[in-house]
């Protein structure tokens, strides 16, 4: 069995939604929006040298949205027979009928709606195998298990998987495109007097000619777990510390989290009437580009159909603009961004220093790789994590560090970024490169 | 009394046309192969949740989903393959997708079926229809109007509920057929407040396997709302937390999840077995203080965390985790009990039919001491007390785990004072146990809020355990 097209049910799913805003229409809506996904693939494992899972995923799913007036209600369905949509269509109804009026609720408006599709170069196709595919994972894990001092494995996962989605609304709008996603990552196991450490690594492309080498993410993994043996505590202190270009991004979504629409119109963020004020240190640039060739987050409208912008969202380190979609924008008595379902392509812009080059900056210091739990408060801003790394002297990594956490403010260590690296990683919506901050309060022994 | 597998029958499989013979005939196909077994997980579930904010319901869902999820063993191998369509030529064709695992060609069958009828904790009774829309509105606009009435410092009100019925049907290649019928409910409050340009933010929930109407009854609801407004208000007050290593005390319910990260996930079944865990071949050693019981406990009344079956169709149970500070053993579903050669104890979970099923926990909670709580916060001369949390992880391989204090005090001789913002407490799991100097007698269990995460799936958790001293941990504050 292997992973075929979807190209040529594109035209019966764009039917499918059609259908569903005429059986809205039909029920009494006033307005509606209809959303269909269908998604599959195939997702092995290999563990210890041999297949441990084969899973061939199918997914598909139907969401629909109506407006009575300014009451809005919403159903979705895994069942794509007529009656089951109809059914979904009756259901969103029934709900407006209890829904109170609501001033802001409704479709994006029509002017908006997107008009230019771009090819933006989503769609391809792995065509692998299970046999092949379970080929290159025990190859990425056996490569792992071959560096000294890896004891034992969770496995190499590879997982391809294409999806298609449709959107549609009473604007006459419909939209569509199709993608694809594959990923193959590696974990183990290293272990050092009765003392054991794991680490990761993985790669992730919309192409499969992109994606890095089995043997070549096998031993990024097992070398990162290698170095982690030995890991110890530091003394509680304030310190610089520098994250990681794959942590950095987790600094960034929080910032998103803080200027999506929805947190600031509930009065849920740190980052409220900070348009124009200066909420970067002034190093830092970020951009957002819908129209980024195999992005992660390339799309040429968002989920209400609105042709999305490339924008410069932070302008050394000036605020220039929100995330939000029309709901949010109307509650702010403003425009819509075009970011329904979210950011497309945040960039972080590069700075010119290696991550080698940070470390020397840094001289002594707190190397950060991973984070573990969610102390983060989007109100507040307050910021506490679990955290692994390495103890930097000299600016040279000295030893792993693990069982201590990172505290601070967000809109305290976003202006303290003093330095930005050009270590790109790309492997997500979110881009960025590692970054310095050179003061937060870290708690250990 | 009521007959689940009856009812999933009716539910699911009627209505497809399909009945015994017809997975009698699936499993030929599925076990025309080398696999050792298999099974077929059928599931139906309907989800709903209604939400409030700006003093309007805003907005409702309504969704539903239904499919077929089929699992080949061999060994330590898994194939799988999931079918949204209930129909015969979707369930042969993820047959054969899913024995590809295990290639061969032996002839298996099932010889004849019998029933797992399982326990019996909650009603079967759909959640979804056990009050009126209009009474859904009319709860949660009840709750935006008692919380706006509590102080004028509120700005935001945030209040939802949401409910599942879910009936799943699970069949074994070993004959064994079982059902069951899964209610569950959740009602949150989210307050934000403000004073002099600070904002804050306070939140409280619960829920479990019954209806709304217990949100309902006796005004249950209003107290979520009196402790999400306490919470906020307090946030207000609350000073820098402290950072290092000192003597914490942990409030009772909730403070659980400290149980669930540091030791639960490093005992469930598939990592230890593989030997990822940091618990691994330890039975019989020491692992926490004297005194200590932990147990994962499926079988609780109406609770969040329980299933009258879990999703192999194994009964739930009463498992102990550690007795006495002695650990005793680990959480097991069918394929790692087998290759562990232990039993399984009714902890094979899955997130749904597209899902394989693993080793999750249920209910993990600390047995009561005997000490009056009051006592053990007396006893702490400079530390910390955190009665309220937000959620934890685990590295269950280096056993390093972290929780998030969302209410805390500091503990200034033996008497709690100033409350202090939220922290990240950081330790490791084979070790904070051991540290334990004092457990309390008054053991309770979590409000029906916990989620637990695990290689991408999510299910419904319960936690608990009684008031705790325990004797240095990391606390990750700002304030030296």
């Amino acid at each position: 069995m292997k992973v075929q097209p979807l190209v040529h049910t594109k035209e019966k799913l764009e039917d499918l939604v059609l259908s569903c805003l005429t059986e809205s229409k039909k029920q009494g809506a006033t307005s509606a929006e209809a959303t269909v996904n269908i998604e599959h693939g195939l997702s092995v494992t290999a563990r210890l040298g041999e297949a441990e899972t084969l899973e061939h995923h199918n997914d598909r799913g139907l969401g629909i949205t109506i407006y009575m007036g300014q009451k809005k209600g919403s159903a979705s369905t895994t069942n794509f027979e007529p009656s089951a949509i109809k059914d979904a269509v009756t259901a969103a109804c029934k709900i407006a009928s209890f829904t109170e009026e609501d001033e802001c609720a409704g479709l994006a408006d029509a002017e908006l709606m997107a008009t230019n599709m771009q090819d933006l170069d989503l769609d391809h196709p792995w065509g692998v195998s299970p046999e092949e595919a379970l080929e290159i994972a025990i190859e990425c894990e056996n490569t792992a298990r071959d560096v000294d001092k890896i004891s034992n494995s969770e496995g190499a996962s590879l997982t391809t998987s294409q999806g298609t989605t449709i959107y549609g609304n009473s604007h006459n709008f419909v939209g569509s495109y199709s993608s694809t996603r594959h990923n193959l990552s590696c974990v183990v196991i290293a272990e050092q007097d009765g003392n054991m450490q794991r680490d990761y690594w993985f790669a992730t492309t919309r192409d499969p000619k992109n994606l890095e080498s089995a043997a070549s993410i096998g031993r990024k993994a097992a070398e990162r777990t290698v170095s982690r043996l030995g890991a110890r505590k530091i003394s509680t202190q304030s310190t610089p510390v520098i994250f990681e270009a794959n942590m950095a991004r987790s600094l960034l979504s929080h910032f998103v989290s803080a200027v999506s629409g929805g947190s600031l119109y509930r009065n849920a963020s740190f980052l409220i009437d900070h348009l124009d004020k200066q909420v970067f240190s002034d190093s830092i640039t970020i951009t957002e580009d819908p129209f980024i060739k195999g992005g992660f987050g390339s799309s040429s409208f968002d989920l209400e159909g609105v042709a999305t912008k490339a924008r410069t969202l932070v302008d050394n380190g000036v605020l220039k603009g929100y995330v939000l979609s029309s709901y949010s924008a109307r509650k702010l008595a403003m425009q819509t961004t075009g970011n329904a379902g979210g950011v497309h392509n945040l960039e972080l812009q590069a700075g010119k220093k290696s991550l080698d080059q940070l470390l020397k900056q840094m001289q002594k210091g707190l190397l950060i790789t991973e984070l573990i739990g969610h102390g983060v408060n989007t109100v507040t801003g307050d910021y506490s994590r679990g955290a692994v790394g390495y103890w930097v002297e000299n600016g040279e990594i000295q030893y792993p560090v693990d069982e201590i956490t990172i505290a601070g403010n967000l809109k305290d260590m976003y202006k303290k970024i003093v330095e930005v690296g050009n270590d790109v990683d790309r492997r997500s919506n979110i881009i960025t490169p590692s970054l310095l901050i050179d003061e937060m309060m870290v708690a250990g022994s | 009394m009521h007959n689940p597998l009856e009812l999933a029958k009716s539910s699911i499989l009627d209505p497809s046309g399909l009945n015994e013979s017809h997975l009698s005939q699936a499993f030929s196909t599925l076990l025309n192969s080398s696999a050792d077994s298999g099974d077929i997980y059928f599931q139906m579930r309907k989800h709903e949740a209604w939400s409030l904010e700006d003093g309007i319901v805003k907005d409702a869902s309504y969704n539903i989903s239904q499919g077929v999820g089929i699992r080949a063993i061999k060994g330590e191998k898994s194939g799988f393959a999931y079918s949204d369509e209930i129909l015969m030529p979707a369930l042969l064709e993820s047959c054969k997708a899913a024995r590809a695992i295990a290639r061969g060609n032996q002839e298996g069958q099932v010889q004849a079926w019998k029933a797992n009828t399982g326990n019996q904790l909650y009603m079967p009774d759909n959640p979804l229809d056990s009050i009126t829309e209009a009474d859904k509105v009319n709860l949660l606009r009840s709750l935006d109007a008692l919380a706006r009435r509590q102080d004028d410092r509120i700005k935001q009100v945030m209040a939802s509920i949401a409910g599942t019925h879910e009936i799943i049907l699970v069949a074994n290649s070993d004959g064994s057929m079982a059902a069951d019928v899964r209610p569950l409910v959740r009602l949150n409050v989210s307050v934000i407040v403000e004073n002099k340009g600070r904002l804050e933010q306070g939140s409280a929930g619960g829920g479990g396997r019954f209806g709304y109407d217990i949100f309902t009854q006796d005004n249950h609801a209003h107290s979520f709302v009196h402790e999400a407004v306490r919470m906020a208000l307090l946030n207000l007050e609350a000073v820098e937390a402290p950072a290092g290593e000192m003597n914490v005390v942990l409030g009772p319910g909730w403070p659980g999840v400290l149980l669930h990260e540091a030791i639960g996930h490093g005992l469930e079944g598939d990592f230890t077995r593989k030997g990822t865990s940091a618990f691994s071949g330890r039975v019989g050693e020491r692992v926490a203080s004297k005194g200590v019981t932990v147990v994962d406990d499926g079988t609780l009344e109406n609770r969040r965390g329980s299933l009258n079956i879990d999703d192999e169709g194994t009964t739930t149970q009463c498992t102990t985790l550690i007795e006495d500070g002695i650990l005793k053993g680990f959480m097991q579903d069918k394929l790692n009990a087998k290759l562990s050669n232990t039993e399984p104890t009714g902890n094979g979970r899955r997130e749904s039919y597209s899902h394989l099923p693993m080793p999750r926990m249920t209910n993990t909670y600390m047995l009561a001491g005997e000490l009056d709580p009051g006592e053990i916060l007396s006893s702490v001369d400079s530390g910390f007390y955190a009665v309220n949390f937000g959620g934890g992880q685990v590295d269950i391989t280096s056993g390093k785990f972290v929780f998030n204090a969302s209410e805390a005090y500091l503990i200034e001789k033996g008497k709690v004072t100033k409350p202090v913002k939220g922290a990240t407490l950081i330790g490791d799991g084979p070790d904070v146990l051991t540290r334990v100097s004092m457990i309390g007698n008054d053991l309770e269990l979590d409000r029906g809020v916990g989620t637990c995460g695990k290689e991408g799936q999510s299910v419904p958790v319960g936690v608990g355990q009684p008031t705790l001293r325990i004797d240095g941990i990391t606390v990750g504050g700002t304030s030296q």
